[in-house]
């Protein structure tokens, strides 16, 4: 049941989204997830040559053909940047492409051979995992599944070990490193890693779809919440959740589903980012339009409060008042009214409104706020009360 | 040589100067401003844009580029919301825009060939270029853009060069600073709209970055150093097309990035002045030129603890207090006048006494400490 296709592809994909969680989210707080951008992109030139000389595309050969690789891209990067002749992000942005280029070139010069060609490097191809198959315990299981499982038991077990090292070494690597707590040597563990769960996805989703897996699920639940613990359990839901809804979509519309897969990863930030609870952007606008009307609600009670027992009680306390007097067009005027009368805290007279006594308590609570004036005193006695103030 | 293939061949040359060209000029800002990776998530952004192009209006350079054009657009808007919507640092934000826009693009890819059948195939060439494929049209098209850029940069060089070097600066002059940056970025976008059918949308930020880094190196000013990283970018794009033509099955774009790396190499390494090989010489010349200066402060010493400030010192005399061997230090001050050698009769071995020269050196950098 686990080699049918559809099982084995969405165990993959969304395998491939649980390895990388837990690195993808220390190199987002760190602030180097580019650098996934730099490993995936290198990792092609050390596969190649493992490739040309062991004629093997995956197994632990390849792994540690793609580590080196990878640690070979951040060593060249950590030069680039020491000679001071090039600063961080020229220094990526130099080192990969041209790993990258050689790589495909080789590709390119090799082409005869069909295992390896460049659009299955660039895009991998997540359909055809469920061909290649192993005999666990009597059960076919994909090799991709279970080497990606296994890929993903070690980062896991990796990040559990060094927890409380990762976390400070990404929220204060000073302090980490004064701590003696190696911080540059846990985020290069964490860069062969990164590396290694690259090959590992290499077949599945290729070199560039790879960091859509590794970054976004991470970046959307690091949105959500500030605690890496329950970012990282978010982090794997929304792999898993971005695995099978892309699945589901690729096949209904009949595109790439690794492609559709980081897509939908990408659409659930975008939902995050717009829906969240307290920081989404709709939760922030709406939070913004009720301070607003609240604000607005404020100045009717206290409009009212300072004219209401004066001598012009009876023009200043109108409707049309609050457009010559407050400035507020006669719509928005008309919407304060209606917002301070669904909220109690004023009532309408004829053409006069008043404040009720909750309206009146607001008043007071704006003028006198410490509650040491005078109850219902005039708006003169703030200035009497401030003034008796030490 | 078939007519025909000289023909391609000097659009594809062509085409190759101006990607070059464009890019390098353009990258030059790029990498001065620390935007290096924007202009990697641009190329790659471009993906779905020229998909978008293609369904709308075939192989035809016009759609396309305008396509590449506007994903680039709205993955630099989208950089810029997610840094404004979260608290996640920018790298993140360029991540996540990267490999979504690239994943939409590998997504409208499928559907294209798909649908599109035998005549979509020519699209995945934009992946990694084709220079082969280029056409007359295409050619006429990079130009202009390509021109349209550099015109842009002309009218607002002063600005630019502003914002590039200290945009607070720039923005307390009353500089629109940040019309300028969007200018900018469209300028990048301008770029890699230029090099999609040469090197494609995964390696064009290899042309932006090398021979603006290599320029850099030789020069410290900024319009010399455009005009080289252009020099450059053309030298790789005409080599990288010529090279790619004459051998079969290389695509262009790696090779063009290839030699352009290789440029930034060869500069980082050899260029005078600020070149890593030329500082460890500078460096190295440097400590031996102070070693000399303190195996002749020890003579002095070793001369004036005797009383004598002609005292003719033993070689092993002046190690034993020098508390190194001074051999080389000896013979190279020597050389330049500053000790000479004595015979000091009963003994046979070499002695040694500071010349007036000699002393004068000591006295000059004593002063200057």
């Amino acid at each position: 049941m686990l080699a049918e296709a559809h099982v084995a592809i969405l165990l993959t994909g969304a395998l491939v989204g649980v390895a990388a969680a837990p690195l993808g989210l220390f190199l987002v707080l760190r602030g180097t997830a580019m650098l996934t951008d730099a490993v995936s992109h290198s990792i092609v030139l050390g596969i190649v040559i493992v490739w040309l000389l062991t004629g093997a595309t995956s197994g632990p050969v390849q792994m540690l053909g793609a580590a080196l690789a990878g640690v070979a891209t951040v060593a060249v990067t950590g030069a680039l940047q020491r000679s001071g002749l090039v600063r961080s992000d020229a220094a990526i942005g130099l080192a990969f492409p041209a790993l990258f280029a050689a790589g495909v070139l080789l590709i390119n010069l090799n082409a005869r051979d069909v295992h390896l060609d460049v659009d299955s490097v660039l895009l991998g191809e997540i359909g055809f995992v469920w061909l290649d198959t192993m005999r666990i315990a009597g059960v076919e299981v994909p090799v991709s599944v279970v080497t990606l499982a296994v890929v993903a038991v070690i980062n896991m077990a990796f990040v559990a070990a060094f927890w409380k090292e990762l976390t400070l070494g990404s929220f204060d690597p000073a302090l980490a490193a004064a701590l003696g707590l190696a911080p540059g040597l846990l985020h290069q563990g964490l860069l062969v890693l990164t590396s290694v769960t690259a090959v590992a996805s290499f077949d599945a989703v290729g070199a560039i779809l790879f960091i859509a897996f590794a970054i976004v699920p991470s970046a959307t639940a690091l949105f959500l919440t500030d605690r890496p613990a329950r970012a990282l359990g978010l982090a794997v839901i929304v792999a898993g959740l971005a695995a099978g809804v892309g699945q589901w979509l690729a096949f209904r519309l009949d595109v790439s589903i690794g492609g559709m897969m980081a897509v939908t990863a990408g659409g659930l930030f975008v939902m995050a980012l717009g829906l969240a609870p307290r920081r989404g952007v709709l939760a922030r606008l709406m939070r913004r339009r009720a301070e607003a009307a609240d604000q607005q609600a404020r100045t009717l009670v206290a409009h009212l409060f300072t004219h209401e027992h004066g001598p012009e009680a009876a023009t200043e306390c109108s409707g049309a008042a609050l457009s010559d007097h407050l400035r507020w067009p006669p719509d928005v005027a008309a919407r304060v009214v209606l917002h301070g009368l669904d909220r109690g805290l004023i009532e309408r007279h004829g053409e006069v409104l008043a404040l009720t006594g909750k309206g009146r308590a607001v008043a007071q609570a704006i003028f006198d706020p410490l509650g040491h004036g005078q109850s219902g005193g005039a708006p003169g006695s703030i200035s009497a009360s401030s003034a008796k103030a030490p | 040589m078939t007519p025909g293939l000289d023909h391609t061949l000097g659009i594809v040359a062509l085409g190759a100067a101006v990607l070059g060209a464009t890019g390098g000029m353009l990258g030059s800002f790029a990498v001065l401003r620390r935007q290096s990776l924007l202009g990697d998530v641009l190329a790659h952004a471009a993906l779905p844009g020229l998909c978008l192009g293609w369904l709308v209006a075939g192989r035809s350079v016009v759609p396309l580029m305008t396509g590449a054009l506007l994903a680039g657009g709205l993955a630099a808007l989208s950089v810029l919301a997610v840094g404004r919507f979260t608290r996640l640092k920018p790298d993140a934000a360029l991540g996540i825009v990267l490999s979504v826009f690239f994943a939409a693009g590998v997504v409208m890819l499928s559907h294209v060939q798909a649908v599109g059948g035998a005549g979509a195939a020519g699209l995945s060439a934009f992946l990694f270029g084709q220079a082969a494929a280029m056409l007359q049209a295409d050619l006429v098209a990079m130009a202009v853009v390509g021109g349209g850029a550099a015109v842009l940069v002309a009218l607002f060089w002063k600005e630019i060069a502003a914002v590039c070097f200290d945009a607070p600066y720039a923005r307390a002059l009353g500089l629109p600073v940040g019309a300028i940056e969007a200018l900018l970025t469209l300028l990048m976008a301008m770029a890699i709209v230029v090099g999609l059918q040469m090197v494609g949308v995964v390696l064009m930020t290899a042309m932006l970055i090398a021979p603006a880094v290599a320029a850099r190196v030789w020069v410290s000013r900024l319009a010399p150093m455009v005009g080289l990283a252009a020099v450059f970018g053309v030298v790789a794009g005409v080599g990288g097309a010529v090279l790619s033509a004459g051998a079969r099955g290389l695509a262009t774009g790696p090779v063009v990035v290839l030699i352009a790396t290789g440029i930034a190499t060869v500069s980082l390494l050899l260029a005078p002045g600020r070149g890593v090989v030329w500082r460890l010489v500078r460096n190295r010349r440097l400590a031996a030129r102070l070693e000399g200066l303190r195996v002749l402060d020890t003579l002095r010493a070793v001369a004036q603890a005797h009383g004598d400030p002609d005292y003719p010192a033993q070689t092993g005399m002046i190690a034993a207090a020098h508390g190194l061997p001074v051999d080389r230090q000896l013979r190279q001050l020597q050389a330049e006048g500053l000790v000479a050698a004595v015979c000091h009769p009963p003994e046979a071995a070499q002695h040694w006494v500071l010349t007036p020269e000699g002393r004068a050196r000591l006295a000059m950098v004593g002063e200057k400490a």
